[in-house]
Formats: structure tokens, C-alpha cells, sequence
């Protein structure tokens, strides 16, 4: 298993599993949340309490959970790649980034459009909504970080010990929101939970969780190609790629 | 030569964004020896410096110090070299001698007395209790020589020593380097100019 | 002969401090920025006591976060700019104790002037007298705390363009928990609730940012310095 793990430091090992994989990756996500949107969107009995409304957590409560879960792999990735000096590390957390960016700006998105019916107002300061908001301050840190520095290598490892040290503060900002707004609680304000769970309605919600985590696995194939390229420009592997 | 009491620097690449600045170098210094570091502007001397310093770590290659790594053994190896950069490296608003107290304080116990003495040595004695941001350029490269001397490193690793310096100046550094090497210390001297040296003297041109 | 961390690290503390006493601009300038920004809600909100005591612990807080921020960017610069932070680095002596004397000590001639100024502003925002014990040590714990992360931040930012608000940028969000908890802390004890769970919480966080945060600055040192 080592080995593997060795092979896994080698761009050009990094580049091909990465070409290789990105189609069944979309292929599949495409299957999954196709399945998940119909049937839950179209399918599932509307909710007692929310009706319609509730069907926005086939879209927001996966891409909330992905926005921290690729948080988390960012961080790690970064990590790894700091401790080891392993520079295919940089690449995956540069690469899965903007995408988390982006999941988050679409739980955000989405949750103040569930906002909307649940409790008249398009914001509201929500421990869920908040600590969104917060994880998005830290992806765009993080981002600005890798990109104010002139040598790409310094700013691939600023911006991994930054990913680190917000990774770590990730749990202490959820547990004091929560305690903020258990202070503040007014009572028009509810939690956005999930609703009670039919299984007509849970499984096209876990067929989104796996959609939207194979649909992160495609594009960060995507853009790991194009990061690994980018960075080993130099290098004999690249430019035998190019020609062929 | 003793091989254990050697700075060794083994196929030492460096990258600075797309340039490939350092290209495999590969040098050693032994006590007794001066290592002069030349070749024109942007080939990396000054990297190549970092680099035995330990600031910089290269993307390949190694630097040992009396047969160790000075990544493994940071603390042993700092404590016995002193290093002088481009710049003097000197707080402005602190005097001439608290710079020192403090610079080599850091290292080893020293006495007033004796920071006075380095500084009489490198000819900046009536600037021990001046601020530092009153004192010329020259001024403030002899300080930092002193800083050098009050040390009492083995190994000297000095970017352009000569720089700022008259030709009283440049006389005083070459003494200065000449005691050194003769005492058995190594050095390593980054500088453009020629150096007439009456001591054991290597040279390493970088080239682009 | 050789020199001991303990040392060292109060061989640094005082050159700092004698650096910073030299340079008293240095010090006035970001406690004159939390008065004018505590000063900048009333004008904006509301001239009542009554109304702004129901905003004073966040404005308090905020401002606090705020002028703490401008003095970070002085914590590296300095040794950055004229050379001395390669020298220290090269001292012999580890970059976690440089950078724990360096922030402690900025500590002292910042947050804890901007303690010792909050009474004067607690009583321009109408905070009662009996929430400031309240209020003196959350802000302690508070811009301690502030100042690791500031200390993590600084050593990310050194030398960059515009670096003073990319420091912003990166703390701000990692100083969030802090503000919920201090400006609670305060805000309980001016409803005469019992604060002591927001300060317990606040000192935890204290603690747990001392303890790991001065190895976070020095590997962020130690990559600018590259």
C-alpha cells in the first residue's frame, strides 16, 4: 500500500489517475443527482409543515455539507503537503478551492431562498447560515492569500498553513454561533433543520449527498489536471504531453 | 582535511518561481578555507548563501554541517556561524552597542567591555552609543562587522562585506577575514569585486 | 555559554519593549483609533445612554478587534524591513520562542493599553460601573488571543502588497468566536446575568490559541522567510 501512497506524490501519476477518472466521476454524479432531483423535486410528498418549500434541502443541505467537507480535504491536503513537501498536496488544495467557495455560496444561496417562506426574510442570522457565511470569509482568506504572493510556492504553502489553522477553528466558530444564537434567539427565528424524514424523501437526499461529493470528485479531477500542468510546466513529463 | 569539520553543499537546486536559480552546486569549506562566491547579478549567490544559512530550504540537495544536517541539528549549527546579509541588519533606534548586546547576547553571554573592543576593531568605537539611523552607510556595514566579530562564530557567511565601505574600509575586512581564516574559522564571502586575500582562498563562480 | 530559551525570550521581550517606548507614535496612534471609533456609533446611532448600553459590549468589542488589527501590522514589519528578523531566525534559538517573545510583548504595549483605555470608553457608551470587571478581563483574555492570531496572520503577510488588509481578512474571521464570547461575557454582565460561562469559554479559547498558536507563526515565519 505504501507504494501507492508513493506513486500518489508523482504528478505525472497524479495527472494520468485524474484523466482517468474525471468521466466516471461526472457519469455518475450526472446518474445520481439526476435520480435525486426528479424524485425529489418531483416525487416526494410535499411536507406537512414546510410544503413545497422543504425541497431546497436537496440542494442545500449537500452542498453545505461539501462546503465543509472540502474544506477539510483542502486543509488536509495542504497539510500533508507542508509537513512531507509534497507538492501534488498544493495542487489538490488549490484546485478544490474555488470549488468549495462556490458550494458554499450556493448553501448560502439556497438556504436564503428557504429563508424566504420559513420565516419572511431573505437573512436571517441562523447558526447554520452564519457559520456559512463565516466559511466563506475563510475560503476567500485563503484564496487571497495563494494569489497575493509573486513566487507560486510560497503562496501554495501560506496559503496551506492558513487552511490548517481555519480548519481547526472550524469547530470552535460552529460551537460559539450556536451559543450566540441560543442567546439571541427570537421566536420567529427556527433552526433550518431538516424536516422529519420520510424514506420517499431521504432517498433522493442521500443520492444528492453521494451526486454532489462524486460531482466535487469530477471537477477537481478536472481542475487537478490543470493545476499539475500549470505547476510542472518545466518539467520533460509536460512537455512529452503536450507533443503528443 | 579534517572532513568532519567541513560545511559540505551537496547538488543544491533552488527555484525561484519558473527560474531555476541554483542548478545542482555542490561546494565544501574546511576549516582554514575561504569560500568566494561570485558571478554576475541574478545567478544566485545571494540564494546559494540562504541556503547554507539555512533560511532557505532547497528543493533538493542537502547541507551538512561537521557531517550533520543543519535541518536536523538547526540549533548546534546556528550557534556557530554568524551571518551578515545585504543589509546591515541594524535597529535604528536602538544605539550601536545595545545592537549588539542584544544581536550577540542571543548567543553567548558577553561583557560590555568586549562589544566596545569589537566595535574599536572595526573603527566605529565613537558610534557605540549613537542611534543607529544617525550613523552612515559605512558606518553601519562596520557595525555589523563588529556584530560579526563580537560572535565569535567559526563559519562567517558575508554578503558583499565590502559593500559601503572606502578603502580604508575594504582594507579593514580583508584583515578581518584574513584573522579569521588563520584562526582556523571557515568563511564564506559573497562578493562581486576581486578579492586579494593572503589566505587560503576557493572560488565558486556562479553562472547563469 | 550557551544562552538558554528562558533567555533569550526575555532578552527579546526587552528590546521590544524598549523598542516600543522609543517609538511612543507607535503605541498612541492605535489607542487614539479606538476612541474615534467608539466616538464614530454615537454620532452614527444615537446620543442616549440607555440605547447605546444595549450596543455598548459589541461597539466595545468591535472596536477593540479594529485597533488591535492596525497595531498588528507593526508586529513584524520593522524586523522585516531593516534585515533584523533573518538575524533572529539565525539566533540559535527556535522561531516558536522568537515569535512567542515578540507577540507577548506587543501584547503589553497594545491590548493591554487598550484594557487599561475601556473603562473610559465603557463609561462613553454607557456600561455600568459594576460590569467592568466584566468587561477588564474579557477584553485581556479577548486581545491576547487576538494578538496569537494576529501573530499568525502577520508572519503570512509580511512584505506583501497591500499585507495590511490581507492581515484583516484572514484574522476577522478567525477572531469571529472571540467577539461572540466577550461581547457576551459583557453583555450578561450588564443585564446582571451571571457572565462566568462566557469568560470560562473565552479563557478556554485563550488558552487553546497560546498553546498551539506560537507554532502556527513561526511556520508562517519560516515560509516568508524563504
Amino acid at each position: 500500500m505504501w507504494t501507492w501512497f508513493y506513486k500518489l506524490a508523482s504528478p505525472p501519476y497524479v495527472y494520468g489517475v485524474a484523466a482517468a477518472l474525471m468521466p466516471w466521476f461526472l457519469g455518475l454524479a450526472l446518474l445520481t443527482i439526476g435520480y435525486g432531483l426528479i424524485a425529489g423535486l418531483g416525487f416526494a410528498p410535499p411536507d406537512y409543515q414546510q410544503g413545497d418549500a422543504f425541497r431546497i434541502i436537496y440542494v442545500h443541505v449537500p452542498s453545505a455539507w461539501m462546503s465543509e467537507f472540502v474544506y477539510t480535504t483542502m486543509a488536509l491536503a495542504g497539510g500533508i503537503a507542508l509537513i512531507w513537501r509534497i507538492k501534488v498536496g498544493h495542487a489538490v488544495a488549490a484546485a478544490s478551492a474555488p470549488i468549495g467557495a462556490s458550494l458554499t455560496l450556493l448553501a448560502l444561496v439556497t438556504g436564503s431562498m428557504w429563508g424566504k417562506p420559513m420565516w419572511g426574510t431573505y437573512w436571517a442570522w441562523d447558526p447554520r447560515l452564519t457559520s456559512e457565511l463565516i466559511l466563506l470569509f475563510l475560503y476567500v482568506g485563503v484564496m487571497s492569500l495563494r494569489s497575493a504572493f509573486e513566487d507560486p510556492a510560497r503562496g501554495d504553502r501560506a496559503a496551506a498553513l492558513l487552511a490548517v489553522v481555519g480548519a481547526v477553528n472550524v469547530p470552535i466558530i460552529h460551537y460559539s454561533v450556536v451559543w450566540w444564537n441560543s442567546l439571541h434567539q427570537g421566536a420567529t427565528v427556527a433552526k433550518l433543520g431538516k424536516p422529519s424524514i420520510a424514506g420517499s424523501m431521504l432517498w433522493p437526499l442521500l443520492s444528492m449527498f453521494v451526486g454532489f461529493m462524486l460531482f466535487y470528485g469530477a471537477v477537481l479531477c478536472l481542475r487537478l489536471q490543470g493545476e499539475v500542468l500549470n505547476r510542472e510546466r518545466q518539467s520533460a513529463w509536460v512537455r512529452e504531453a503536450i507533443k503528443s | 582535511m579534517n572532513m568532519s569539520n567541513a560545511l559540505c553543499v551537496e547538488k543544491v537546486h533552488v527555484w525561484r518561481g519558473d527560474r531555476h536559480v541554483l542548478q545542482g552546486v555542490s561546494t565544501q569549506i574546511g576549516p582554514g578555507e575561504l569560500l568566494h562566491v561570485s558571478g554576475p547579478n541574478g545567478t544566485g549567490k545571494t540564494t546559494l548563501l540562504r541556503v547554507v544559512s539555512g533560511l532557505l530550504r532547497p528543493e533538493q540537495g542537502s547541507v551538512t554541517w561537521l557531517g550533520h544536517s543543519i535541518v536536523e541539528h538547526r540549533a548546534d549549527y546556528q550557534a556557530a556561524l554568524a551571518y551578515a546579509a545585504h543589509e546591515p541588519a541594524l535597529k535604528g533606534d536602538l544605539t550601536a552597542l545595545e545592537n549588539l548586546r542584544f544581536s550577540v547576547g542571543l548567543k553567548r553571554r558577553s561583557k560590555p567591555q568586549e562589544l566596545r573592543g569589537a566595535l574599536e576593531r572595526t573603527g566605529v568605537a565613537a558610534c557605540a552609543d549613537l542611534p543607529a539611523r544617525v550613523l552612515s552607510a559605512g558606518q553601519r556595514r562596520r557595525v555589523s562587522l563588529a556584530r560579526v566579530i563580537a560572535m565569535q562564530a567559526s563559519l562567517w557567511l558575508l554578503d558583499e562585506p565590502y559593500a559601503n565601505l572606502d578603502a580604508a574600509g575594504s582594507e579593514l575586512v580583508s584583515g578581518l577575514l584574513q584573522d579569521h581564516v588563520a584562526a582556523g574559522g571557515l568563511a564564506l564571502v559573497v562578493a562581486h569585486r576581486e578579492l586579494a586575500l593572503a589566505c587560503n582562498v576557493r572560488r565558486l563562480e556562479l553562472n547563469s | 555559554m550557551t544562552v538558554s530559551a528562558w533567555e533569550a525570550f526575555w532578552l527579546i521581550v526587552r528590546r521590544e519593549m524598549r523598542l516600543s517606548f522609543r517609538r511612543p507614535e507607535q503605541l498612541i496612534q492605535p489607542l487614539v483609533f479606538f476612541l474615534i471609533v467608539t466616538t464614530l456609533f454615537p454620532l452614527g446611532l444615537s446620543l442616549q445612554l440607555s440605547l447605546l448600553r444595549d450596543i455598548a459590549p459589541g461597539v466595545l468589542w468591535v472596536a477593540a478587534l479594529l485597533s488591535a488589527l492596525l497595531s498588528l501590522d507593526f508586529l513584524f514589519k520593522s524586523d522585516a524591513d531593516d534585515g533584523t528578523l533573518e538575524q533572529l531566525a539565525l539566533s540559535g534559538h527556535g522561531l516558536t520562542v522568537i515569535v512567542a517573545a515578540k507577540t507577548l510583548s506587543h501584547w503589553l504595549v497594545t491590548g493591554l493599553a487598550l484594557v487599561l483605555v475601556s473603562p473610559i470608553v465603557g463609561t462613553a457608551l454607557g456600561i455600568p460601573v459594576e460590569a467592568f470587571a466584566t468587561m477588564l478581563v474579557s477584553l485581556a483574555l479577548g486581545t491576547l488571543t487576538l494578538s496569537w492570531l494576529g501573530a499568525i496572520g502577520a508572519g503570512l503577510t509580511i512584505g506583501l502588497r497591500r499585507g495590511n488588509v490581507l492581515l484583516s481578512l484572514i484574522v476577522l474571521p478567525l477572531a469571529m468566536p472571540l467577539l461572540i464570547f466577550g461581547a457576551g461575557a459583557t453583555d450578561r454582565a450588564i443585564s446582571g446575568t451571571n457572565a462566568a460561562g462566557a469568560l470560562y469559554l473565552l479563557a478556554a479559547l485563550c488558552v487553546f490559541t497560546c498553546t498551539l498558536a506560537p507554532f502556527a507563526a513561526a511556520a508562517a515565519l519560516r515560509i516568508t522567510l524563504e
